[in-house]
């Protein structure tokens, strides 16, 4: 465990790019992680230091997706203008972000719906070997209070006032990198470490396919007794990189389309319709699932949804940069059919794969 | 007020003759529902002769909403065009019976006080308080999110409660705080304390990590300028990083925030008064659309301000007990520790 682990290696070369990045002007920000206070925990921090680029690290914690703040930061450091002009037109400053394989993801989302310049953000790309989830490391020390937790590449070394345990990194690594296909960025300027493979994954809706063998009613049971600890903090919302709106439907007043309380109806419905919104545009990134204070399973849904997508439209999202989004975009060609006839879904999708004559596509804002 | 020594044994037949007057409250351990329970989320009533365990630290959810449920049903009411009653605002039938909490741990008990500084006219609020009883158990661990020494507090306080429960060799020193407390204990049969049983307690309360000099340092902090702390260049960082759930508010014991709406469902009507949280931006909208706190950094800003300066200029003490749930619980780990860390680090810079 005196070697240095890959996540070490990784570290030092982010702090060095973070340095050179910086220190040329290149970029005015660099989005990464800083360590945490609590052991399996990382802050988020946005770099605009040089000194601030030893606080970065890498490690197995990372389970927040970095997208989510990129929007603010390339904002943060444009040139500051009245709303009621125009946009300045000069080059804008550039902020560089660490993204893994479903984070880059993300970015392709974000450059696709138009809320990010291409050309202002600098992708540092990490392949990633699957991030922990500290929900499992905890339930494995019931009633136990974990002080320390060391990370080699294939096991972690947890601490305790009264104990040592060694475990197996990949059997606390989250279900969504477990089933993950795609670890590798897909979108990068810089790379730092070694590529990591596409996972030849034979199940990657494993968990999703068991939901869907069990009868409505047991359906409905898992669904009733998943979402009924809801706090309805919306920490799954916030912290997910496609939820943007600037009023949210569940905080607008008129019309209001749901209660405020914790009545068990509404807290299931601002879940489906946020998944619902997230169709086609989730990556499974897990951020949701990861920072849920009562641990509920939201992921589910969104996974359900991409399998739906999948199955429907043949896409993935945010693979690629020129794809248009699927449940956004349709071919001129079928706007007659959908109005002419309301025929089954499966078949309307079909139609609506994705067309390869651009100017033959229309665009939904 | 008198301190009693009790075995386990002892302790489950008072908890059974309890249960036949009252209703007892314990922590739940597996996940707590928030909809459809018939008490506060996080903890579950007993029956008599059902086990129940007290977990190791702060229980998993504060006993916040037992005084100040999610939501709170202010009225009824009825808007069918026929209906006898209708537009009439009515108050929902209200219990006095007595309720149980057992297992609360200090840091709890003493956010209920904390809370009653702001609620203290408030009716529905008091009303809780009257008919709750509050059994609590000190700490013998502490866990390393633990912090209620540098807020002031100890593992070894009982002040809030009503009976003290604290663990030795062979048994509980029973302490009976309140007038609840002597009720709650009225008619049985105890044997007082010995001398040096109460030696034991009162070792425990001067000892080494009963408290911390550091709740002293703090208090520089409501000496301090508001504007020196307002301005402090740290919420930068804070509140970029901040992503605006509500987590901490919700799990926090003393966060108290509510909003009201009248909720209407087929022509039946409830006013309910329900949780709300300075971290959403809908908190502080104007009707106007502006909105004062617009911006995350001054959200996540007023959060820790509330806690460490609004409310102690108003009420004295600061408004947080250390049982350290949101450090736990934060999606990017803000840790109230260090913000307040830097805050004083800032003071003594003047």
């Amino acid at each position: 465990m005196n070697m240095a682990t890959i996540n070490d290696q990784i570290t030092d070369e982010i702090r060095k790019e973070a340095r050179r990045l910086l220190k040329t002007g290149e970029v005015a920000a660099l989005i990464g992680y800083a360590a945490g206070s609590l052991p399996m925990t990382v802050k988020p921090l946005v770099v605009r230091c040089l000194e601030d680029c030893e606080r970065l690290v890498w490690n197995t914690f990372c389970v927040l997706n970095l997208a989510t703040y990129l929007p603010e930061v390339l904002s943060s450091v444009e040139t500051p203008y009245d709303p009621r002009d125009p946009r300045p037109e000069e080059p804008q400053a550039k902020v560089a972000i660490l993204a893994t394989g479903c984070w880059s993801r993300n970015i392709v989302i974000q450059i696709q719906e138009k809320r990010v310049d291409r050309e202002r953000v600098v992708v540092i790309g990490v392949g990633s070997r699957g991030m922990v989830s500290r929900a499992k490391v905890k339930a494995l020390f019931p009633e136990k209070d974990i002080l320390t937790v060391d990370e080699g590449d294939h096991e972690l070394v947890v601490h305790g006032a009264d104990f040592t345990e060694t475990i197996n990194r990949w059997a606390v690594v989250r279900d969504n990198c477990q089933t993950c296909a795609h670890p590798d960025p897909v979108l990068v300027d810089i790379r730092i470490g070694e590529p990591v493979s596409e996972r030849k994954n034979p199940h990657p809706f494993q968990q999703v396919e068991l939901l869907e063998q069990r009868s409505s009613e047991e359906r409905w049971a898992w669904f009733t007794a998943e979402f009924s600890t809801c706090i309805r903090c919306y920490a799954c919302r916030n912290v997910c990189p496609l939820c943007y709106c600037p009023t949210c439907f569940v905080d607008d007043a008129r019309p209001q389309w749901l209660g405020k309380s914790l009545d068990a109806v509404d807290t299931g419905l601002f879940h489906v319709l946020r998944a619902f919104h997230c169709a086609g545009r989730c990556t499974d990134c897990g951020a949701c699932e990861s920072v849920c204070p009562m641990g509920i399973n939201m992921r589910m849904l969104t996974k359900k949804l991409n399998k739906d997508v999948r199955d429907l439209y043949g896409i993935e999202a945010g693979m690629e940069p020129e794809a248009p989004l699927p449940l956004t975009t349709f071919p001129l060609a079928s706007v007659e059919f959908i109005v002419a006839d309301l025929a089954p879904l499966p078949a309307a999708a079909r139609i609506v794969q994705p067309s390869s004559e651009g100017d033959e596509s229309c665009k939904h804002g | 007020m008198q301190t009693w020594m009790i075995s386990p044994v002892e302790l489950d037949g008072l908890i059974q003759q309890w249960q036949k007057s009252y209703a007892v409250y314990v922590p739940a351990l597996s996940k707590p529902a928030t909809a459809a329970t018939d008490c506060a989320p996080g903890w579950r009533r007993i029956n008599a002769g059902e086990p129940w365990t007290l977990p190791v630290g702060p229980t998993p959810a504060s006993v916040k909403s037992f005084y100040f449920p999610q939501p709170e049903i202010l009225m009824t009411f009825h808007l069918e065009e026929n209906h006898p009653d209708k537009g009439v605002m009515r108050e929902p039938l209200k219990s006095h019976e007595m309720q149980v909490v057992l297992g609360v741990r200090p840091c709890d008990a003493a956010s209920v006080l904390l809370n009653q500084l702001p609620f203290t006219e408030d009716p529905l609020f008091m009303a809780k308080c009257q008919r709750t009883a509050l059994v609590g158990f000190t700490c013998t661990t502490r866990l390393s999110t633990c912090f209620c020494t540098e807020m002031g507090g100890s593992p070894h306080h009982c002040a809030g409660l009503d009976l003290a429960l604290s663990p030795l060799q062979n048994g509980f020193l029973l302490e009976v705080l309140s007038e609840k407390g002597e009720t709650l204990v009225a008619g049985c049969k105890l044997v007082p304390a010995s001398e040096s049983d109460l030696a034991v307690l009162a070792d425990r309360r001067q000892g080494q990590g009963a408290t911390s000099s550091y709740s002293s340092q703090l208090e520089v902090l409501k000496a301090c300028a508001l504007s020196r702390l307002y301005d402090a260049p740290m919420w930068q960082e804070l509140g970029e990083a901040c992503i605006n759930c509500g987590a901490c508010t919700f799990i926090c014991p003393t966060c108290f925030c509510f909003d009201m709406q009248d909720e209407v469902v087929q022509g039946q009507g409830r006013r309910i008064r329900y949780w709300d949280s300075c971290m959403f931006p809908l908190y502080s909208q104007h009707t106007s659309g502006h909105n004062p706190r617009g911006k995350k950094l001054q959200r996540t800003r007023n959060r820790f301000l509330h806690k460490l300066k609004y409310f102690p200029d108003r009420f004295g003490p600061f408004s947080c007990v250390g049982c350290g749930r949101c450090i736990g619980d934060c999606p990017v780990n803000i840790d109230i520790r260090e913000v307040l860390n830097d805050l004083v680090r800032r003071t003594e810079l003047e």
